[in-house]
C-alpha cells in the first residue's frame, strides 16, 4: 500500500498522483486538518485518510472508496458523482452539497445544510443534522437516524428525506409523505449497504408538497 | 365622442405616474406578482456614451492607420494558472446559459468566438457537447446553483469563473421559468420539466472570501493548477468586492455592471439593484492599484457594451478586456425587424422586445422551440456575430490609433475626458474643457 504522509508530502503531490495514476489502495496520514485532500479522483482506488480533514476533502469524487478516519471540515464530498465517502467521526457544514452520484455516510453527526442543493446523491447520517439540511435538495436520499434541525429540506424539489428521530421546524414548501412499502424496503437496502444499524421501519419519510413549482399568487407567503 | 387632435393637445400625463407606471401598477394589480423580464435595464444611465477621446494633435502623436500595427491581443490567467488564455481581441462573449439560450444560439457564438480568437463562456445549467465543440476557447462557470456541474466537463474547460453575482441582478439568483424547462434543459440541471425554476443565490459550500479562497484551493487542485479562475461580481460595492477577490486568489476578475442583461429576472430588480459600469470600472481599476495588483489580476468589464468605442473607453479607464452578452445576441437578430406577427403575439415589437424569459424568442435565439429555433442556424448567427466583434475590433483600433497608441491596452484615462458631471465623477476624468475631477478636490 501507498502511503502518503502529509507531515513530509504536500497535499499537491498527494492529489496529482490521484490523479496521474493511481493504482491499488492509498494510505494518507498525519491530514492535520488540511483542506482539499484527495479531491477531483476519477479512478477506482481506495484511499484511507488517518485523521481529522478540513474543508473539500474527497471533492467532486468519482468511483474512488474515500474513508475519513477522524472528523470533516466543510463541504466534505461536495458534488460527488459516484463512489463512496465515508466518515468514521462527524462533519462540519455543506456535507455532500450539490452530490450527484455516489454515497456518503457519516458515523457521527453532521452540521448544517447537510445535503443542499444535492443533486443525486445518497446520504446516510447515524447521528442528527443541523439547521437547513437538504436545502434546496434536488435528487437523491438523505437519511437521519438522529434529529433534524430546523428548516429541514427548504424549498425541496424531488430528493427524499427519511428522519428517524425528532425533526424541528419543516423548510418551506417541505411536508411529511406516506412511508410506503417501496420506501421502506429501498430505505432497507440503503441501511444495509451503507453498514449502518437502523431499522428502516422507524423512519419518517418527507419530501416536496410542490406547491412552489410555479409561480402562484395564492404561495406568495412561501416565496 | 371622439377626442379631438387640440384637446389631446390640453392633456397632461404625470411626471409622477407616466404611462408605463400606471401600466406596471395595472398589472400589479391584476398578477399579484413582480413582472419578471428579460434583457437589462431600460432606464437611463451615465454610460461610456458621456466620455470622449482626447485624439492626437500637436502635444500627442498619432499612428497611421494603414501602416503602423495596434496590436489588439491580451492575456487572462498570468497570476497562478500554468496555462493562461491568450486571446487576440479584447472582446470575450459572456456567460449565458443553454437554458436561457437554445442549442444553435450557443453553437453560433462558440463558432463566431472561435473565428475571432476570443473565448466565450457557458451559463447556470452546465455546458452543452455544441458549445464545447464550437469553441476553441471556453471559460466554465461555478454557479450558486451548481446545475449539470461536474468534474469531467471542469477538466475539460479552458477557464473556471466563479459566479458571485451578475450585473442585472447582484444579490440574487438565476430564473428559469417552466415554458423553458424542457426534458434536456431539465436533464442537465436534475429538476422536474416545466418548473419555474429559481437558482440559488448564494453558493452551497462556501460562505465568504475566507472559505472562497479554500474553494479556488480545491478547484485548482482538481485541475492540477492548470486553468485561470476567474470571479465574476456584480457591481455594487466594487472597492470591496474587488480587494476580496483578489485576496480569495483569482487570477481575473470580471466585474458586470447594472445594464448586464439577463434572460429572466425581476424587473425591480433590474432597474434598481447595482451602479452603473462606468464607475464599476474605475473603482476595480483602483482597488487593483492599491493593492498593487493591476495587470497582474486581469479585469473583464461588462455591463451594457455595445461598440468598440465603449470598449476603447474601458480599456482606456484600465480594464484588460471587456465582455458582452446582450449585444451579441443583438448581433445573432435580437430584436430585429422580422417575424412581426410573431412580436406582436408576446405583445411587443423589434426594437421593445424583453421577452427572453417567455421561450417564444421570435428570432430563435432564446427558444427551445424547434420551429423558432430554425430560425437561428448556427452558421449563419456565426457569420453575423463574427462581423460585428470585427467591426467592433476595427473601431477600437482606429481611436487607439488616433491617440497614438500601438497596442489597444496603452489607453489611458488621460486620453479621455467627460462631457457630464455626472460622468467626470464616476469616472474620474476631467470635464471636458477643464481639469475639474468632482470629488477629487481640485
Amino acid at each position: 500500500m501507498k502511503v502518503f504522509d502529509l507531515n513530509t508530502d504536500s497535499v499537491r503531490a498527494l492529489n496529482q498522483y490521484l490523479h496521474d495514476s493511481p493504482s491499488g489502495n492509498l494510505s494518507v496520514t498525519n491530514p492535520a486538518g488540511r483542506h482539499c485532500i484527495a479531491c477531483g479522483i476519477d479512478d477506482a482506488v481506495e484511499v484511507s485518510i488517518d485523521g481529522h480533514v478540513g474543508y473539500y476533502c474527497a471533492g467532486m469524487n468519482k468511483t474512488a472508496q474515500i474513508t475519513i478516519g477522524g472528523n470533516a471540515g466543510p463541504g466534505v464530498a461536495e458534488n460527488i458523482m459516484s463512489g463512496s465517502v465515508r466518515i468514521k467521526g462527524n462533519a462540519s457544514q455543506s456535507a455532500g452539497a450539490s452530490g450527484r452520484g455516489g454515497t456518503l455516510v457519516i458515523e457521527g453527526d453532521a452540521s448544517a445544510r447537510c445535503g443542499i442543493s444535492m443533486k443525486g446523491v445518497d446520504i446516510v447520517v447515524a447521528g442528527s443534522v443541523g439547521h437547513l439540511s437538504a436545502f434546496m435538495a434536488q435528487k437523491g436520499r438523505l437519511v437521519v437516524c438522529g434529529d433534524a434541525g430546523d428548516f429541514l429540506g427548504d424549498s425541496i424539489y424531488e430528493a427524499c428525506i427519511y428522519v428517524r428521530g425528532k425533526v424541528g421546524e419543516l423548510g418551506a414548501d417541505c411536508i411529511e409523505k406516506e412511508m410506503t412499502a417501496a420506501h421502506v424496503h429501498g430505505l432497507e437496502d440503503l441501511l444495509v449497504a451503507t453498514g449502518v444499524a437502523a431499522n428502516a421501519d422507524d423512519f419518517r419519510r418527507y419530501g416536496s408538497a410542490r406547491k412552489l413549482y410555479n409561480f402562484d399568487i395564492d404561495h406568495a407567503d412561501d416565496y | 365622442m371622439p377626442m379631438t387632435t387640440e384637446r389631446k393637445l390640453s392633456l397632461r400625463p404625470s411626471a409622477t405616474f407616466p404611462q408605463h407606471v400606471l401600466d406596471e401598477i395595472h398589472r400589479a394589480a391584476d398578477q399579484g406578482i413582480y413582472e419578471i423580464r428579460g434583457f437589462g435595464a431600460k432606464r437611463s444611465l451615465p454610460t461610456f456614451d458621456d466620455l470622449v477621446f482626447l485624439g492626437a494633435s500637436m502635444s500627442r502623436y498619432a499612428l497611421e492607420g494603414y501602416r503602423e500595427k495596434c496590436a489588439t491581443d491580451v492575456v487572462m490567467g498570468t497570476r497562478h494558472a500554468k496555462k493562461p488564455i491568450e486571446l487576440k481581441i479584447p472582446i470575450t462573449i459572456a456567460g449565458m446559459s443553454f437554458g436561457a439560450l437554445g442549442a444553435n444560439a450557443k453553437e453560433a457564438i462558440g463558432r463566431a468566438a472561435t473565428a475571432m480568437g476570443t473565448s466565450t463562456t457557458t451559463g447556470d445549467g452546465g455546458m452543452t457537447e455544441e458549445e464545447r465543440q464550437s469553441s476553441k476557447t471556453l471559460v466554465y462557470q461555478v454557479l450558486p446553483s451548481r446545475y449539470g456541474l461536474n468534474p469531467d466537463d471542469i477538466r475539460r474547460a479552458d477557464a473556471l469563473e466563479i459566479v458571485v453575482g451578475q450585473g442585472a441582478k447582484p444579490g440574487g439568483g438565476g430564473m428559469l421559468l417552466g415554458h423553458k424547462v424542457t426534458e434536456r434543459v431539465a436533464g442537465m440541471r436534475d429538476l422536474p420539466v416545466d418548473i419555474d425554476q429559481r437558482s440559488a443565490c448564494r453558493h452551497p459550500d462556501w460562505t465568504g472570501p475566507d472559505d472562497l479562497a479554500i474553494k479556488i484551493q480545491e478547484l485548482r487542485e482538481i485541475t492540477d493548477w492548470e486553468i485561470p479562475i476567474y470571479i465574476k461580481i456584480g457591481a455594487t460595492r466594487v472597492s470591496y468586492d474587488v480587494a476580496l477577490a483578489v485576496k480569495s486568489g483569482a487570477d481575473v476578475i470580471v466585474v458586470d455592471g447594472m445594464q448586464g442583461g439577463t434572460a429572466a429576472t425581476q424587473d425591480v430588480f433590474i432597474e434598481h439593484v447595482g451602479i452603473p459600469t462606468l464607475p464599476a470600472v474605475r473603482m476595480a481599476v483602483e482597488a487593483l492599484q492599491e493593492l498593487g495588483m493591476h495587470r497582474k489580476v486581469q479585469l473583464i468589464v461588462s455591463g451594457g457594451i455595445r461598440s468598440g468605442a465603449d470598449v476603447a473607453k474601458a480599456l482606456a479607464l484600465g480594464a484588460d478586456a471587456v465582455s458582452i452578452g446582450s449585444a451579441a445576441m443583438v448581433a445573432l437578430g435580437c430584436n430585429r425587424s422580422v417575424y412581426l406577427e410573431d412580436y406582436e403575439a408576446l405583445g411587443t415589437a423589434p426594437g421593445y422586445c424583453h421577452h427572453c424569459h417567455t421561450g417564444r424568442c421570435p428570432v430563435g435565439i432564446t427558444t427551445h422551440d424547434a420551429e423558432l429555433e430554425e430560425r437561428l442556424q448556427p452558421e449563419q448567427g456565426a457569420r453575423r456575430l463574427r462581423n460585428y466583434l470585427t467591426t467592433m475590433v476595427l473601431e477600437i483600433q482606429t481611436l487607439a490609433r488616433a491617440c497614438g497608441k500601438s497596442h489597444v491596452l496603452n489607453l489611458e484615462p488621460e486620453d479621455l475626458a467627460a462631457l457630464t458631471i455626472e460622468a467626470a465623477a464616476m469616472a474620474k476624468v476631467p470635464l471636458a474643457g477643464t481639469d475639474w475631477i468632482p470629488g477629487n478636490n481640485k
